[in-house]
């Protein structure tokens, strides 16, 4: 029954990054500032006396926010007051749908593809679902009847549509790469390996070189195809979630708290738990995109089922597979969630010019660029090898 | 091919269950003392004398407007980019020609101050 598999790999995935990451996040994001500043950091709430380093904040924020009064300010547009932090949550939560945490196995009943919706052409899906949330900014900003929070999501709005044609242009370089928008076969394409000096037989120039250095070998990761697409990419979709050192919608000094400013209780807790939802997903896409999603380096899912199907049987052996290429999965998705955390914490904010000078003076030059020079180079590649 | 869209619908569902949850919760659990002074719109402890429903600077229209012209130069280049290697340097050359007129365009706007903020 294939829609039971769909709901439950969706299920795996959303608790997973509801249930345990989404929390952690939160504290890790105090208690890492607390870290780097010399601070103690969240430590204060307890059950009975037990505080667990801090642990228990994150129950004690929502407790919090379900305690607080729900206030629409006058003249506001309810209804419209209402759906935006809606708008601004549900993207998060449906971009899930197309990463895969695992890769595509065979355990007798055909292939398995561990992704609960396998799209033909999941990175557009990803886009478009990005851009909605643009919406839950300008509408938040426009329904409160503030001038704080409508100057708020101006500058909200104006930053993220802005990144998002960089962000798409940054990533055609690695479609070039793959061939594919199809985020399982991204991945799957990135379980290989490559001969960093290969190219130098097809000169001619085999002897020219120590013997060993034909062995090395790197994985064909996107961040190796296309390690100016990478930073690109991540610099973009950091600046889509808004947080410093991008947060040039809020400003304590100018504008208060931006587009959100009017609203609080869970309703702020949607907006609250939408920015912190996203660290995981921006770390999925690019895990996905450029670490090599769930594969291992250096050891392909043949490598791996053929080494141990000798002893263990192949059922066994690629369910062990299965679990190994998830942790592998979720071990890369923890360390881009450390960087972006780190990153969050080492930058000063940048002020709006220059933030909006970045993305259409630099960045969107460079990705065009970027495209091009893959293109010469696939080019270049392929007639070498003719 | 609709079976593919199973679990599009499945989290659909699932998040928009979840955000009309905590909503719910919220406005059961939480308390409703309301009158006006509290739900005026914040402005630093004054009344509210600007309306915010007005006009405001022409920038925000001129980056809509490029960002209109340039994504729709980037959803160009998607399925360009995942068919590169069966147009191999006939696409390029094709895609260049493309690009090579917006960036015109861009040139031309950055000449004329769009980018200035």
């Amino acid at each position: 029954m294939p829609e039971l598999g769909v709901i439950l790999k969706l299920l795996f995935l959303v608790l997973v990054v509801m249930g345990a990451l989404l929390p952690v996040i939160t504290w890790v994001e105090r208690k890492q500032s607390a870290v780097m500043q010399d601070r103690i950091g969240a430590n204060r709430a307890d059950i009975l006396g037990i505080r667990l380093i801090g642990l228990l904040h994150p129950l004690a924020d929502v407790l919090k926010l379900f305690g607080k009064e729900d206030v629409v300010p006058l003249g506001a547009n309810r209804w419209m007051h209402l759906v935006a932090p809606v708008i601004a949550l549900v993207p998060g939560i449906i971009t899930l749908a197309v990463v895969p945490f695992a890769g595509v196995y065979d355990f007798g009943g055909g292939p398995i593809s561990m992704v609960a919706a396998d799209l033909d052409w999941g990175m557009l899906y990803v886009f478009a679902v990005g851009s909605i949330a643009t919406y839950g900014t300008v509408i938040a900003g426009w329904s409160s009847n503030s001038n704080w929070g409508l100057l708020g999501s101006l500058r909200g709005s104006a930053q993220m549509i802005s990144y998002e044609v960089t962000m798409g242009l940054s990533l055609v370089g690695l479609f070039m790469c793959f061939n594919s928008l199809k985020l399982q076969e991204i991945a799957q394409a990135q379980d290989a390996t490559f001969r960093v000096f290969g190219f130098l037989e097809a000169f001619g120039w085999v002897h020219a070189l120590p013997r060993w250095l034909s062995f090395v070998k790197l994985p064909m990761w996107g961040i190796v195809l296309q390690p100016l697409g990478f930073i690109l990419f991540l610099t973009c979709i950091m600046a889509e979630n808004k947080r410093p050192p991008f947060d040039v919608p809020e400003g304590e000094s100018e504008i208060v708290a931006g587009y959100h400013m009017e609203y609080s209780g869970m309703r702020f807790g949607l907006f609250y738990t939408a920015e912190f939802l996203e660290i995981p997903v921006i770390a999925m896409i690019v895990t996905t995109l450029f670490l090599g999603g769930w594969t291992i380096p250096w050891f392909s899912t043949q490598k791996i089922i053929g080494a141990l199907n000798g002893t263990i049987g192949v059922g066994a052996a690629t369910g062990l597979c299965l679990i190994l290429h998830v942790l592998s999965f979720f071990l890369k998705v923890i360390v881009m969630i450390w960087l972006q955390m780190q990153i969050r914490w080492t930058l000063p904010r940048f002020r709006y010019d220059q933030v909006m000078d970045l993305c259409w003076k630099i960045m969107l030059p460079l990705s065009l660029a970027n495209v091009f020079v893959t293109g010469i180079v696939i080019l270049g590649i392929e007639r070498l090898y003719r | 091919m609709l079976a593919q869209f199973a679990g599009v619908v499945a989290i659909l569902v699932l998040a928009f269950v979840v955000a009309a949850g905590m909503l719910i919760a919220h406005r059961l659990l939480g308390p409703s003392r309301v009158f006006d002074e509290k739900q005026e719109p914040f402005e630093c402890g004054e009344r509210q004398i600007v309306s915010p429903h007005q006009r405001f600077s022409v920038k925000f229209y001129v980056v809509a407007i490029l960002f209109i012209i340039f994504d729709v130069e980037a959803v160009f280049l998607y399925p360009w980019g995942a068919l590169f290697r069966d147009l191999g340097l006939f696409g390029l050359v094709e895609m260049a020609s493309f690009v090579a007129v917006l960036v015109v365009g861009f040139v031309y706007v950055w000449k004329k101050g769009a980018l200035e903020w």
